[in-house]
């Protein structure tokens, strides 16, 4: 054998070998799974692909927890992980579904809206592929996704985004991103199915309340808030006054503008009948000016940098040395969500959502979001899901 | 399949022959000969569909 022939096989099987190194991590993070308890509020759960048969067999395909009461109400969609890099509506979700009961009404729970996003990462960023959260009886590991699904399952990106059906110009890297393909199409881009076939779900079940947890920058204008388009204005203001008022903690509203599309609590409004919510907590993770991207900085929120720009007033949210920890994002969510419910059911009681056993802010911030969760293996395994 | 992601594949084989070729015909550089592989890697990966 030639001096340049042993050289290529060398250098094939080096790079082989650092590729399968590499490869091997991203694979198992992509193969993992999360479990989830249906708790005894669960009353059946059913497929999104139920609402458009294009995405039986995808990764877009998830579980919905369906959560009905014993009196007839009004109907709540729930959506977390829609961006899989901020998790704390995931979280609050886990903790509705594992404890609520539900007493008027239904409560569809979509914890995993984009779950390829959630078997995604951002390399360039150092993002860490998985997180914990302890609780009473060990760790419960989560998969840290990226904002956008995978180009694994969607692939390739066109150079820009035209959005359907109203054609606004988006990035070309949106038409992977579930919060700026709604309100989708049964036969477009995974995304769009994935979209299209919750707003079949909200049309078809009659959904009158939609909310969509998110996590924004505390760097970005928008963020700590509920995004209401007009129709939903009113229900919302009164939310944020009273979480202000009863809880203590700030959560203002920003209104959803009109001709920006794609975005959940634009399109929902305007292609269901349902009223759309998108609640924003502060993560300080995702702002660009932090150090590494550790697991630390999502669980605890701090950051050295974003102390010294809190003290140029370069933050748009209230910053200081315990940080903005994930206990108090995820407590945000859930009693913005409750309060939501609560406003909409004093609105309009002949369809009222009323529940039971979804812990608040206070309660979420004292205990833990860990000590809401239950151990999968000592659980009926016929309520365990593993996503 | 969507036709443009036949397409797209279609591309990616091309500029998968093109660099294994290179490789192939390169006689001294070992430095391109690095270069044709790191590039070819995520190229063949998306072939094969390893997911």
């Amino acid at each position: 054998m030639n001096k340049e022939r042993t050289v290529k096989i060398v250098l094939v099987a080096v790079i082989g070998i650092i590729t399968a190194l590499g490869a091997v991590p991203l694979y198992r993070h992509r193969h993992s799974t999360m479990p989830f308890i249906a708790g005894p509020g669960v009353t059946k759960v059913i497929k999104l692909s139920d609402y458009a048969p294009t995405l039986k067999g995808t990764m877009g395909d998830i579980d919905v927890f369906v959560m009905e009461g014993k009196e007839p109400g009004g109907k709540a969609l729930l959506m977390s992980n829609t961006h899989s890099n901020e998790p704390a509506g995931l979280l609050a979700m886990m903790a509705l579904i594992e404890n609520a009961v539900v007493e008027k009404g239904t409560i569809y729970v979509a914890p995993t809206f984009n779950a390829s996003g959630s078997r995604n990462t951002k390399p360039g960023d150092g993002y860490p592929l998985y997180f914990d959260i302890p609780t009473d009886w060990g760790r419960v590991r989560f998969r840290f996704g990226n904002r956008d699904a995978s180009p694994l399952d969607q692939w390739p990106d066109p150079d820009v985004y035209i959005h359907y059906p109203e054609r606004q110009a988006l990035s070309y890297v949106d038409v992977r991103n579930t919060n700026r393909t709604w309100p989708g199409r049964p036969d477009g881009p995974l995304m769009e199915r994935v979209t299209f076939a919750a707003m079949e779900l909200m049309r078809r079940e009659k959904i009158d309340v939609a909310m969509d947890f998110h996590g924004a920058e505390t760097m970005f204008p928008v963020t700590n808030c509920i995004v209401a388009p007009q129709k939903s204005a009113k229900i919302a203001t009164m939310a944020s006054m009273t979480v202000k008022a009863m809880e203590g903690f700030d959560n203002h509203v920003e209104p959803s503008p009109g001709n920006f599309r794609g975005l959940s609590h634009r399109e929902i409004g305007d292609y269901s009948d349902a009223l759309p919510f998108l609640m924003e907590a502060p993560i300080p993770f995702l702002d660009q000016p932090t150090g590494p991207k550790t697991v630390k900085l999502l669980i605890d929120g701090k950051d050295d940098f974003l102390l010294s720009l809190a003290g140029k007033k370069k933050l748009f949210v209230s910053y200081d040395e315990t940080g903005w920890p994930m206990d108090k994002r995820v407590g945000q969510h859930a009693s913005v969500a409750l309060e939501i419910l609560r406003q909409f059911s004093k609105k309009n009681p002949e369809r009222a959502i009323k529940l039971s056993g979804f812990p608040r802010y206070a309660e979420i911030v004292q205990k833990g979001i860990g000590s809401f969760f239950h151990d999968p293996a000592k659980a009926d395994p016929k309520s365990v899901y593993y996503e | 399949m969507p036709v443009i992601t036949i397409f797209y594949y279609l591309i990616t084989a091309f500029v998968v022959v093109m660099l294994g070729w290179n490789f192939w015909h390169e006689k001294k550089s070992v430095n391109d000969m690095i270069l044709y592989l790191l590039v070819i890697v995520p190229l063949l990966l998306r072939i094969l569909r390893v997911k």
